[in-house]
């Protein structure tokens, strides 16, 4: 569906992935099947049926082989992307380990969905935060427009930090919600994201071996170059990844000043200058969030909404930031650290513990295997933990949004 | 744009259907046809889940001045749209309806002798007979999802004939696309109010 008015489509938010990876020049993708990221790889394995994109489509038995495909790929020099959902991830797990540790710069859509058992084909976010530990950024989007945008700023984040870039996205909500997008032009593109210059180059005439069995302690390899142990690696994963921030913030910046939108790089807010009460989450229960904002300061509540974009890295400065000047956050996870609780909940207190900055941090479980989150619920959680609050016994115990039993 | 319609800023569509029929697709169109007219704000979804050809199916729209942010699911309509009239009462296609909203339904009969008692307007439209007319049949099943645009644009006027023409013609070929707005604008003159 692709009415055109002033360049703005009418489409879900997978055709507003699909759309990005054509303009991205992607020349290998492999994918297998899964609702509700189905309909991503559809749309591409349709382009490059037609010619209109110049990639060759791998079709794979599973998602272990999607990415493995991938891995290969972007080891030998191309541009490659995947999607999954849900399951479809956590089958690939192991290669999603992998696909960090040597450090490639894929982009995979992971359009969120509940983990099973239960089945459920529904949207939460459990399946990217079983991710959050391999290695990969992780940003999450409101909107279509946003899937669109991070996407093409994803391969630049990518190949500038040589790290893995997870899209993530809410399934139904916004991978099948047709709205407005306005598809960024294939000049704007070429100009932000270079050709791709692989950082890995396979010469026939210059052997090598890439990512062997790694001793604990660093060695001279045959050559008697002194190598890297496996710990050093890992530091470097983690240095790297620890100073993406600023390549994911500057790729936002420029994206801004070419194409007139940005997303605000690791968070956003909305209406939380002077906001005393701030309402936290990430992906698409954000837009629900800013509802709840405009009713509640309908009613003089100093409320705003602390949006948060990029997971992996998590943000730790830029939420001390700001937080500073509130007296409650209240976050909304749609995934659980079964026996703990809400992950961005406990990643907000771990930023917190030596800042200095203290607000009363409030944990709600909310939208877990598509569970309808209508804005009148976050009124009557935000307002609960308010009025706890202003009781003097703020309430610290993770609660649920709208269970019923 | 027809804003006096859109109390407190939206307007809420539930499509009913039966899977294959196309309720999900003309709920698409729909907000195409929508943007076209100037509504800012446009969205359209399948009532989330599995589909099966035959079982009931919901989709809906939503139309707005500006940005559309609320992502949830559709409580209380402003507008029910029927392409199959069986699904009036087997899907209690009603419920929840805005006062003074409408229900428009697929069915010969005039809107006063479909039965249906309630603070909503309702709005007939032979659509099944305007694909018929229009020889609109895929796999030897007349097509009634496009044509009921056109009973929309009559009972509510959101969107016009010109804009979901455009709309049509950016969903399908040409030739698929004159065939779905003939059957469209056959129904728009035939929707009884």
């Amino acid at each position: 569906m692709g009415t055109k008015k002033h360049h703005i489509s009418i489409i879900t938010g997978n055709d507003a992935a699909a759309e990005a990876v054509k303009l991205c020049g992607v020349q290998v993708v492999a994918a297998y099947p899964i609702t509700p990221q189905s309909s991503v790889v559809e749309a591409l394995s349709k382009y490059v049926e037609q010619g209109i994109m110049n990639a060759e489509f791998v079709t794979v038995e599973s998602e272990h082989s999607a990415l493995g495909v991938c891995i290969a790929a972007s080891t030998v020099g191309a541009r490659v992307f995947t999607a999954t959902s849900a399951n479809g991830l956590a089958y690939m797990c192991e290669q999603v380990h992998w696909a960090a540790g040597a450090r490639l710069p894929i982009v995979m859509c992971c359009v969120n969905r509940a983990m099973a058992a239960p089945w459920s084909v529904l949207n939460d976010q459990q399946d990217s935060m079983t991710m959050r530990d391999a290695g990969w950024i992780q940003i999450f989007c409101r909107n279509n427009q946003e899937i669109h945008d991070t996407v093409i700023q994803a391969f630049k984040i990518a190949e500038t930090v040589h790290v893995p870039v997870m899209v993530c996205y809410d399934g139904y909500i916004l991978s099948h919600t047709v709205m407005p997008v306005e598809l960024v032009s294939q000049e704007k593109v070429d100009a932000f994201l270079p050709k791709y210059v692989p950082h890995t180059i396979l010469d026939p005439s210059h052997p090598r071996n890439l990512n062997p069995v790694t001793l604990a302690d660093p060695r001279k390899d045959g050559s008697g170059t002194l190598c890297h142990g496996y710990m050093e690696l890992r530091y470097l994963h983690q240095e790297a990844l620890l100073n993406s921030p600023a390549a994911i913030v500057a790729a936002d910046k420029e994206f801004g000043k070419l194409v007139g939108r940005n997303w605000g790089g690791m968070v956003w807010g909305y209406r939380n200058e002077d906001a005393e009460i701030l309402l936290m989450a990430a992906g698409s229960l954000t837009m629900e969030l800013s509802v709840a904002v405009d009713a509640m300061r309908e009613e003089g509540i100093k409320v705003g909404v602390l949006g948060l974009r990029v997971y992996r890295p998590f943000p730790n400065k830029e939420l001390v930031e700001a937080v500073r000047k509130a007296k409650l956050v209240a976050v909304f996870d749609k995934s659980l650290s079964y026996g703990n609780e809400g992950p961005i909940c406990a990643d907000l207190k771990s930023a917190l513990y030596t800042s200095g900055v203290s607000p009363v941090v409030h944990g709600y479980i909310t939208g877990l295997g598509g569970r309808d989150v209508k804005y009148r619920h976050l009124i009557e959680a935000a307002k609960k933990s308010i009025a706890a609050l202003n009781n003097g016994n703020p309430v610290k115990e993770t609660e649920w949004v709208n269970v019923q039993i | 744009m027809s804003t006096e319609t859109l109390k407190d800023g939206m307007c809420e569509i539930r499509w009913h259907g039966r899977g294959g029929q196309g309720a999900i697709s003309s709920a698409k169109i729909l907000a195409a046809a929508a943007y076209l007219a100037g509504f800012k704000g446009v969205t359209s979804a399948p009532n989330f889940g599995a589909e099966r050809r035959g079982a009931p199916v919901t989709a809906l729209t939503r139309l707005a001045a500006e940005e559309i942010r609320i992502y949830s699911q559709v409580e209380t309509p402003d507008v029910v749209v029927v392409l199959d009239d069986t699904l009036l009462r087997t899907a209690n296609a009603t419920a929840g309806l805005k006062p003074g909203g409408w229900v428009i339904v697929n069915s010969c009969k005039n809107p006063k002798d479909l039965g249906l008692k309630g603070d909503f307007q309702v709005a007939t439209a032979d659509a099944t007979g305007a694909a018929v007319d229009v020889d609109l049949i895929v796999s030897g099943v007349p097509m009634i999802n496009t044509p009921m645009l056109g009973a929309i644009a009559k009972a509510t006027g959101f969107v016009s004939l010109d804009e979901i023409k455009e709309a049509l013609s950016d969903a399908f070929s040409p030739k698929a696309a004159h065939k779905n707005f003939e059957a469209a604008k056959l129904t728009y003159q035939r929707t009884k109010l």
